[in-house]
């Protein structure tokens, strides 16, 4: 390209074509990459999306057998809604509270690992994801029998009077947190060590000798750092356990049961597709407004 | 700068027997020194010498294995590093990417509960340079910009001891002159106690009033910059601070005014006041640029007292020419000619005389068995062979 500077003035710059026809050659090129992934995205996940949302305002009189029909029935929504709020309002309380135990556990754990873990770094870490290597049910189920009414962890908890000679775990809504909390959790710890680990120790001496106490230097330097992994983690961690069924199912009863527990049921057993479909969609507006909130109080240009 | 003030009655800093083993490594050995209050004080030595453990026990980041550092009469030793009225100017500024400059400036004073912070970071950036900058970035500041920043952001603080870590390590050579200048215009306005730790023994002379250069986690010697240089302490002081030419000799005691040196079958004396050893192996040293050449010994000015050789290199760098002289025995002396226009070059292989003043020269206690160590040495402490 340098060569272009040398070319005598009055010959025509237009006698060296390279540049030009190479980014004429390849001005396609990353629109190319892209198709496969966007047609991917557009059969699967665009039409399928479209369908759902011609299936929420279906005739709801509707069935399998008879067929239904398009008879834009907003109507659909909020008689969902009201038949199901409870379990609506219990999907987010479980999940938040989830979140919270999940913070107080992962937080720390992604610190130690982050910071202090030194050669244990790597060992701590698959440690973490391990437990991916089996299937999700199959995890909750193991979870079903440590919190099973003869295991040793109710009868510690029986022992030591934390629980009522009668008190179980099982088929309560702490036995469902418990199971969102542990499943979840590696979707937290990794984007949050990700960050931490990034988190530079000079800094932290920096505002120790800048008069910062250990709890100042925390709030003022560290978590600031660790936001973006704070808020990626939250929201892997936020999002699928809000739309969770398995934990409800496995480990609760129909008291326990969640948004994600209706929906299975109205699209599998039920077979009530246009409330199905409707509930998907109320429970994605709701995650895409708990969301953008989140986001506009938390990821201003500050953090991110 | 009138306006700054110090918080509290501030006084000497003193270190007490200051001792840090890191398991079986010993990092600072058993040292004691005072700085006194607001001098300019530096630490110089190679890597590994201990001089950043001891900045970082002063600071509150390492903790002592044993040993006092005293604040005027209070030993601070045990405070935690945010307890301390001591602030560090760290050598990767290690300035907080979140905050904008002004905020990183005011760190110290808000996390003390001062509010009202908004005119000090002014005259504090002012002081640095840097009006205008407080709504920036650290990352959209150059390398000598965020130096500064780190500067500003310790000295807001008015502390009675500000540490610096090597803190032009990553600047370029001019810039770091630059600094070199401002870092001591800096020192004498606000009067703060700096205490200075480098590698680089131009710039601990250039800025200190007090030099101490460390080796292997103990003072060689201490001192003013032109004492140090001119007659040191040690052979490694000798050659980490400037280059020396070490001839290994024997002393056989004081006699008068002279010590009489027999080295290499030659026959040498110095002052008796420029010796630190009068009996037994000694080196005797003379800096490169005390060395002058003539073509033979006959041309040596009375008093002066000189070695023959061939000269086998020069180099030419434009102040000076730097000669290497061979000697009849195999050693290199090196020669500092300086270009004032009155010698012609002498050219490579000729045979030459170097001659001195014996009042230039120094006698250093040697080891026995160690032989001379006239190249320059670098960064470690090597023993030259010949």
């Amino acid at each position: 390209m340098t060569a272009l500077a040398h070319v005598p003035t009055g010959q025509s710059t237009a006698s060296s074509p390279p540049p030009a026809a190479r980014s004429g050659r390849y001005r396609f090129l990353p629109y190319l990459l892209l198709l496969p992934g966007a047609a991917w995205l557009f059969l699967f996940f665009a039409l399928p999306l479209l369908q759902l949302a011609a299936a929420s305002l279906y005739d709801p009189t509707g069935s399998l057998a008879t067929g239904y029909a398009m008879t834009w029935a907003f109507s659909n929504y909020p008689e969902a809604l009201q038949a199901y709020w409870p379990q609506f309002s219990r999907s987010f309380l479980y999940a938040g509270i989830a979140l919270v135990l999940a913070l107080l556990m992962g937080y720390p754990l992604a610190y130690a690992i982050a910071q202090k873990a030194g050669r244990w770094k790597n060992l701590l870490l698959v440690c973490v994801v391990a437990p991916m290597f089996t299937s999700f049910l199959v995890r909750t189920l193991a979870w079903k029998t440590i919190l099973s009414d003869n295991g040793w962890v109710v009868g510690l908890l029986r022992d030591i009077h934390l629980l009522g000679p009668d008190g179980r775990l099982l088929a309560t809504p702490v036995a469902v947190i418990l199971g969102l909390t542990y499943n979840f959790l590696p979707f937290l710890v990794l984007p949050l060590y990700a960050s931490l680990e990034r988190l530079d120790y000079r800094l932290l001496e920096a505002a120790s000798d800048l008069y910062a106490s250990p709890v100042q230097t925390f709030r003022k330097v560290t978590l600031p750092l660790s936001m973006p992994g704070l808020i990626a983690g939250t929201l892997l961690f936020f999002i699928p356990a809000t739309g969770d069924y398995i934990n409800a199912e496995l480990l609760g009863t129909p008291n326990e049961y969640m948004i994600g527990n209706v929906i299975d049921s109205a699209f599998l057993v039920r077979l009530d597709y246009p409330q199905g479909a409707a509930l998907s969609f109320l429970l994605m507006a709701a995650i895409l407004a708990v969301v953008f909130v989140y986001l506009r109080k938390a990821g201003t240009d500050e953090v991110l | 700068m009138t306006a700054m003030g110090h918080d509290a009655p501030a006084g000497d800093l003193r270190l007490a027997d200051l001792t840090k083993r890191f398991g079986a490594f010993t990092a600072v050995d058993d040292l004691s020194l005072t700085i006194p209050q607001g001098s300019f004080f530096a630490l110089l030595g190679a890597s590994g010498c201990g001089k950043t453990t001891t900045l970082r026990m002063i600071a509150g980041l390492e903790e002592p294995t044993s040993g006092q550092v005293l604040l005027g009469d209070r030993d601070i030793a045990r405070l935690r590093p945010y307890k301390r009225p001591v602030n560090t100017v760290f050598q990767s500024y290690a300035l907080f990417p979140h905050l904008d400059i002004a905020e990183n400036v005011a760190f110290g004073l808000r996390r003390r509960g001062i509010r009202k912070v908004d005119d000090q970071v002014q005259r504090m950036l002012s002081l640095v340079q840097l009006d205008g900058y407080g709504r920036r970035r650290p990352a959209q500041l150059s390398g000598g910009q965020q130096q500064r920043v780190a500067l500003a952001r310790a000295l807001i603080n008015h502390p009675q001891v500000l540490l610096l870590d090597e803190p032009l390590g990553a600047l370029d050579l001019k810039l770091r002159r630059q600094m070199q200048i401002e870092l001591k215009r800096i020192q004498t306005e606000v009067g703060i106690t700096f205490v200075h730790v480098t590698h680089d023994q131009e710039e601990a002379m250039t800025m200190a009033d007090t030099v101490a250069v460390m080796n292997a986690g103990r003072i060689e010697q201490l001192g003013a910059p032109a004492d140090i240089y001119e007659f040191p302490a040690t052979a490694f002081v000798a050659n980490f601070l400037g280059q020396s030419n070490l001839l290994a000799g024997e002393a056989a005691g004081s006699a008068g005014r002279e010590v009489p040196v027999s080295a290499h079958g030659g026959r040498f004396s110095v002052p008796a006041g420029r010796a630190r050893a009068d009996r037994g192996p000694v080196y005797l040293g003379v800096r490169p640029e005390k060395l002058h050449l003539a073509g033979s010994a006959d041309q040596v000015p009375s008093g002066h007292q000189h070695v023959d050789g061939v000269v086998t290199d020069a180099s030419y760098v434009g102040v000076s020419t730097q000669y290497l002289l061979r000697t009849s025995w195999g050693s290199e002396l090196s020669v500092f000619v300086a270009n004032s226009g009155t010698h012609g070059q002498v050219p490579v292989g000729t045979r030459a005389v170097a001659y001195w003043d014996p009042r230039h020269a120094f006698l250093l206690r040697r080891e026995p068995g160690e032989d001379d160590r006239t190249t320059p040495v670098l960064d470690e402490p090597v023993g030259a062979s010949s």
